[in-house]
């Protein structure tokens, strides 16, 4: 068992827990991700590795419920712990494994929008360690669903918050501060952008203009995240990668969004009848025909 | 009774069992298996043990189960075998031990798979274990992979006195017998967590979710947790695809992915991982992993096809799967093969095109060449296709091992006489060096790598 230390409500829909996982915080880089799986009948739910704390041993996930896994794990609270906790997977961001002194030639600048900002923050913080400022683009909705921004600014160089409808920082989207930054004369040698996929393809499509070479992290559905079941797959250029053990980093550039897009819905119809199950329970009884409840 | 046939076995009814997950096989009551016991001719120069892989003394486990002395018996396999209530059900004893029956020149095989499945599961209803070391040496081997081979190998260490720890990268230890084998053909709680729990009870510790070469690497372990030895047994889980257009359409699986939501994460008990069920399903390939997806799909409730692009003899599947997949319905396209997988306007698969094939001059594997016959494609209508084309070992250990050769196909390189790797103290065995093969064979690794360890260390 792996036991919750911290369990953290950051807005009306992200959460936060700090867990006790040793041999995944021992390892584990910025870029990385863990499996977690609440109890015998839960799914393995990928999540990137958002803080690490290797004299604690401790890890810190971000989540956003979006199906009966995850909202399940919404339930739980410091001093629980979930069953299984496995990592770190995948590969860690290329801008901690390149060379250090290379990196600090290069202007960079991230991209978060909404619960993708947890992502962004280990990777600012370890460039931030290590003498490089980054700026830092944060977009969300709307002023509740910022998160993190404290954290944020004590480790980016510049930290410009954008909200979709105005009601806290510039107003727009995260596309419109890349293209306000550049015409303010910015320039940037490398962009990453994580956050929800279709965010990160207009990012794509703006940096493109540009010409900033971009990174992207991938999470697409995943069942093992070992490379076992190929259902991460994903179209980059002309060849077939797993978001597991390939990724999930990638060049933005060359990632077909538009077929990842519509492989992430693949399973939409039956996790919204486990989520049903899981809120309504016995009351559920079906009869309406879209709910499964009737078998 | 006519000694030239075998005692026949009582199975599920193919059109009730195409419909659950129940196995399919019931098995010998104890008149039956004492009965088939006893058309062993118990050979002076048995045949049948040199055609098992971990040479279990047959002749000998059958003579007690004659005598209706079960236990002698269990003990007899448990020499030999870590692993009996699944090789029983699993091994493909019609090209190894059953294959060299002498009863079989003229007549049937002595049933021997179905006796040794009688045997184990005996001992599990009486609770008869195996017995664990007397004495520990106190010496530490770390297995990697809880699968056959590495559950074998840890057996046997184990009961020479080692102090064993099995690493597990998946939330259960199994791993193909849980993830691959679907519980029809392998009952997970009587059977598997059984024989694991078995293994448990000769002393073994099994630590689950740690990945080699992710969560802690071979020379961490050697050089930090005080591992003197390694036994690598991480199996191939690599899914392979095609490379034809659509294959990354909504509703196109690797056979991995299919059976593992079904197997691992019980989607078939309605566990919270979801499966793509299908009501049109079509199965590419012909080995054990097709034939078990498609008996899977079937029993989720879809109309199954299996695409095979050779002849029913090149079949690569078990000839019991073969013959049970027909009794429950799956309709098997021979000689064909996918062109392309049709998608609609959603981007969820719509269809399969295949084109007719004819066998030409033998490949290199010694089967007819399949070569495609001009202008004979059709579509397949499909709202599923599951890719089952074999699968490569996981790269993720070699990558990360200093020292450790792997070949062209990233399978390990290791001496098949005791396991040996290029590295010093490392051994490996099973699909990890010979690419995707049988539970048995991997268990005969797992055996021969144990000798390897205890001669390394014993030096």
């Amino acid at each position: 068992m792996y036991s919750i230390l911290k369990a953290e409500k950051l807005n009306e829909n992200i959460y936060l827990m700090v867990v006790k996982a040793p041999r995944v915080a021992k390892h584990c880089l910025p870029g990385q991700f863990l499996i977690v799986k609440t109890d015998e009948e839960g799914e393995r739910i990928p999540l990137t590795i958002c803080d690490y704390d290797r004299q604690q041993e401790t890890v810190t996930i971000v989540f956003q419920p979006v199906g009966a896994s995850t909202e399940a794990m919404t339930a739980l609270k410091a001093g629980d712990s979930f069953m299984d906790v496995v990592g770190p997977l995948g590969n860690p961001s290329e801008l901690v494994t390149d060379d250090v002194e290379e990196t600090k030639k290069k202007k960079i600048l991230f991209v978060a929008g909404g619960v993708g900002t947890a992502p962004v923050y280990p990777q600012v913080k370890w460039l931030h360690e290590h003498g490089i400022d980054a700026d830092v683009i944060v977009g969300a909705k709307t002023k509740d669903l910022i998160i993190l921004e404290k954290e944020m600014e004590a480790v980016a160089g510049n930290l410009y918050i954008t909200t979709d409808d105005g009601s806290y920082g510039r107003s727009g989207m995260v596309t419109k501060v890349i293209e306000d930054l550049v015409a303010e004369g910015k320039q940037y040698d490398v962009c990453v952008s994580i956050g929800p996929m279709i965010m990160m393809k207009f990012c794509c499509l703006t940096t493109k203009k540009f010409n900033i070479p971009t990174i992207v992290s991938m999470n697409p559905i995943m069942v093992d995240g070992t490379g076992m079941c190929g259902a991460c797959r994903l179209s980059v250029g002309d060849e077939i990668k797993f978001a597991c053990v390939d990724g999930p980093e990638f060049d933005g550039h060359l990632i077909n969004f538009d077929e990842a897009m519509k492989r992430q819905q693949m399973y939409k119809t039956e996790e919204g009848r486990a989520l049903l199950r899981l809120r309504e329970g016995k009351t559920h009884h079906g009869g309406c025909g879209n709910c499964g409840g009737d078998n | 009774m006519d000694m030239m046939k075998r005692v026949p076995i009582t199975e599920q009814d193919a059109k009730v069992r195409a419909t659950n997950f129940d196995e399919v096989c019931l098995g010998y009551t104890e008149e039956e298996a004492v009965e088939e016991a006893g058309r062993c001719l118990n050979c002076k120069n048995p045949m049948c043990v040199s055609g098992c892989p971990v040479s279990i003394n047959i002749p000998a486990f059958i003579e007690q189960v004659k005598n209706r002395n079960f236990e002698k018996a269990y003990e007899i396999i448990s020499e030999s075998s870590a692993l009996p209530a699944v090789c029983g059900r699993v091994c493909p004893q019609e090209s190894q031990c059953e294959g060299k029956c002498i009863r079989g020149v003229k007549g049937e095989a002595v049933a021997i798979g179905k006796l040794e499945r009688f045997v184990a599961d005996w001992a599990s209803e009486h609770g008869v274990k195996p017995q664990p070391a007397k004495e520990k040496n106190g010496k530490k081997v770390a297995v990697i992979g809880s699968g056959p081979a590495g559950l074998t190998c840890a057996g046997d260490l184990a009961r020479i006195g080692y102090d064993v720890t099995i690493f597990e990268a998946l939330h259960e230890a199994g791993g193909v017998l849980v993830y691959g084998i679907p519980e029809f053909r392998l009952p997970k709680e009587k059977v598997v967590a059984k024989e694991v729990e078995n293994v448990k009870s000769l002393g073994v510790k099994i630590e689950k979710n740690v990945i080699i070469g992710k969560s802690v690497t071979i020379d961490e372990l050697m050089e930090e947790e005080g591992f003197e030895a390694v036994f690598i047994g991480s199996g191939a889980g690599l899914p392979k695809f095609m490379g034809i257009p659509g294959e990354n359409a909504n509703g196109v699986f690797s056979a991995n992915e299919y059976l593992t939501r079904n197997n691992l994460m019980k989607a078939f008990k309605q566990y919270e991982t979801p499966i793509h069920a299908g009501q049109k399903v079509v199965v590419v390939g012909g080995g054990n992993v097709a034939m078990d997806a498609a008996r899977t799909a079937l029993r989720l409730g879809a109309d199954v096809h299996i695409v095979y692009r050779r002849s029913e003899a090149e079949l690569p599947a078990r000839v019991e799967e073969v013959h049970h997949a027909k009794e429950e319905g799956v309709v098997f396209n021979l000689l064909t093969n996918p062109t392309e997988i049709l998608v609609n306007e959603d981007g969820w698969v719509k269809g399969i095109r295949v084109i007719k094939m004819e066998l030409g001059e033998p490949d290199a594997s010694g089967r007819r060449r399949p070569v495609e016959v001009p202008g004979s494609e059709f579509e397949i209508e499909a709202d599923t296709v599951i890719m089952s084309l074999g699968t490569s070992p996981n790269p993720l250990i070699t990558s990360t091992t200093e020292g450790l050769e792997a070949n062209k196909k990233k399978c390990i390189v290791a001496d098949e006489a005791n396991g040996q790797t290029s590295k010093a103290g490392v051994f490996a065995g099973g699909d990890a060096v010979t690419g995707a093969a049988t539970v048995i064979l991997a268990m005969g690794a797992g055996k021969a790598a144990a000798k390897g360890i205890h001669e390394y260390l014993s030096k």
